[in-house]
């Protein structure tokens, strides 16, 4: 093997992930274009927004209030280590608004409807449906990409001040059930602690994880490899992708939020 | 009129078509036949704009496919896709009117339902067809609504891609007396690709036989039989002998 050989393995790593990188910054800004340009398939939109955010409802919903519920248990009993018991309220509240809500109401989108959308247009794909969209003169990003990204980017910050809301009321559940917190004093610290920049940060990333979650879905599906098999890398790479840019994008959206 | 003139596309280091001239005069049936991955298929995508061609040119009239009005261009056609590629979230009423729901042929619901009910009986399917899913219809049935979508606007061209694949010898026949009296009747011009020589037979006025990238033979369906080509004799009568590999 050539001494160089690490270095072409590099290099060839770094230009194909600077290429993937590319290809999704162009998918997207063309599936953002196509948003913005007529004709609108006001039919799809309606749908997307049934799909994306009315149907994940229950799946929000669980996790929110297991969430909250067992955050309180832990901030209660970490927190009696230095007597710091009384925080739970308020510690609730911030965890599940800047960072829990929105990162695991991403992370269940992504599960739910990244992977539903990347399976239903991969399979589209190869059975040539997107083909006969084209043949129907309909551009496929228009008819299958924006209305969906559209419909995440406006009910996925939805989802999560929604999942933000169920996760403090699992604290608060857990905390005046069965930790003796007093019900009225616990809403009250609760809604004293929050600062509106912590609902912003939240609502914002929700936006950004909808993105995410509708755009990888897409690009996978649309960029599916053929039969079965196609489908179901097309379908994993997309959860893969959209789970690690929203665990990335929170990195950064944090930082941009809240950085000292 | 449909013409091809040295049309190649490559797939990676795979030639799939090498020089590719082929012409349809308007208003008659053309039928590609061939071996499997000989790019009968990716033919009509070419012709279409799905697949872009690394050379040649092909018009249609006279006017270039790449250039102008997508919209109005594609206005001209209707395909039928060898699976069908009905849209499986769709009824299929509204599969058959996909194209008068939206765009530029938009006509009222109301309306566009009954053309498509219309449709659907044209080719031989009840109107309770209409409220059902794709994934509810047997291959002849899906095949039949994949053939009045390309039929729903009326279109001057139509494309007709392995129209009996995969279909009883009864559905199949049905199939091909579908697909010539809808020619004749429309006086559309058509392009069907089939390994099926029944089919080749009940459709064609013209036939063109693709191998290995170019068009090996063309001529009208009556001379097919009496053409001395090694390559369409071999075809047409099955042999596994002849100057076509059997293993490809």
């Amino acid at each position: 093997m050539s001494p160089a050989a690490p270095l072409a393995l590099l290099g060839r790593t770094v230009l194909g992930f600077l290429a993937a990188v590319g290809r999704v910054a162009l998918f997207a800004g063309d599936a953002l274009s196509h948003i913005l340009r007529p004709p609108f398939y006001g039919r799809e939109f309606l749908q997307a927004l049934l799909q994306i955010g009315w149907l994940s409802l229950p799946v929000v919903g669980l996790t929110a209030v297991f969430t909250g519920g067992a955050l309180a248990l832990q901030i209660y009993s970490g927190g009696a280590r230095f007597n710091a018991e009384a925080v739970v309220p308020q510690i609730v509240a911030i965890g599940m608004v800047r960072e829990l809500g929105p990162v695991l109401v991403g992370l269940m989108i992504a599960a739910r409807v990244t992977s539903s959308i990347a399976a239903e247009i991969a399979t589209m794909k190869v059975t040539e449906q997107i083909d006969a969209l084209v043949t129907l003169s309909t551009h496929p990003m228009k008819y299958l990409t924006a209305p969906r990204l559209l419909a995440a980017l406006i009910v996925v910050p939805l989802l999560v001040g929604i999942g933000d809301i169920i996760g403090i009321f699992g604290g608060y559940f857990v905390g005046t059930g069965s930790l003796g917190f007093n019900p009225a004093s616990y809403l009250k610290n609760t809604v004293d602690f929050l600062e509106p920049l912590d609902v912003i940060s939240s609502l914002v990333k929700g936006c950004a994880f909808g993105g995410i979650a509708a755009l990888m879905g897409c690009y996978y599906g649309m960029h599916s490899g053929r039969g079965a098999q196609g489908v179901g890398r097309a379908t994993k790479s997309s959860v893969e992708a959209a789970a690690v840019l929203i665990l990335a994008a929170n990195f950064l959206l944090t930082g941009v939020f809240f950085s000292v | 009129m449909i013409t091809l003139t040295g049309v190649q596309k490559s797939f990676g280091p795979k030639t799939v078509l090498r020089h590719v001239d082929l012409t349809v005069p308007r208003g008659t049936s053309m039928v590609i036949i061939g071996g499997s991955g000989t790019g009968k298929s990716v033919t009509l995508k070419c012709i279409l704009g799905l697949v872009e061609p690394d050379a040649g040119t092909i018009t249609v009239d006279g006017s270039d496919v790449h250039e102008g009005d997508r919209d109005a261009f594609l206005a001209r056609f209707g395909m039928l896709f060898q699976g069908g590629a009905l849209f499986d979230s769709l009824p299929v009423w509204q599969n058959v009117a996909f194209r008068l729901l939206r765009g530029a042929l938009k006509r009222p619901r109301a309306e566009a339902r009954e053309i498509a009910i219309e449709k659907l009986r044209r080719v031989g399917l009840t109107p309770d067809v209409a409220d059902a899913f794709p994934a509810e219809l047997s291959g002849g049935m899906q095949k039949r609504v994949g053939l009045a979508r390309a039929i729903a606007a009326d279109p001057e061209i139509i494309f007709f891609d392995e129209p009996t694949t995969g279909l009883d010898p009864i559905m199949a026949g049905v199939i091909n007396d579908l697909i010539r009296e809808i020619v004749t009747e429309m006086g559309a011009t058509a392009m069907t690709i089939t390994h099926d020589m029944s089919s080749v037979r009940a459709i064609a006025d013209h036939v063109a036989m693709l191998h290995d990238g170019v068009i090996k033979w063309t001529g009208p369906v009556a001379q097919m039989d009496a053409a001395e080509d090694p390559y369409l004799q071999q075809f047409i009568h099955g042999r596994a002998e002849g100057p076509i590999a059997a293993v490809r």
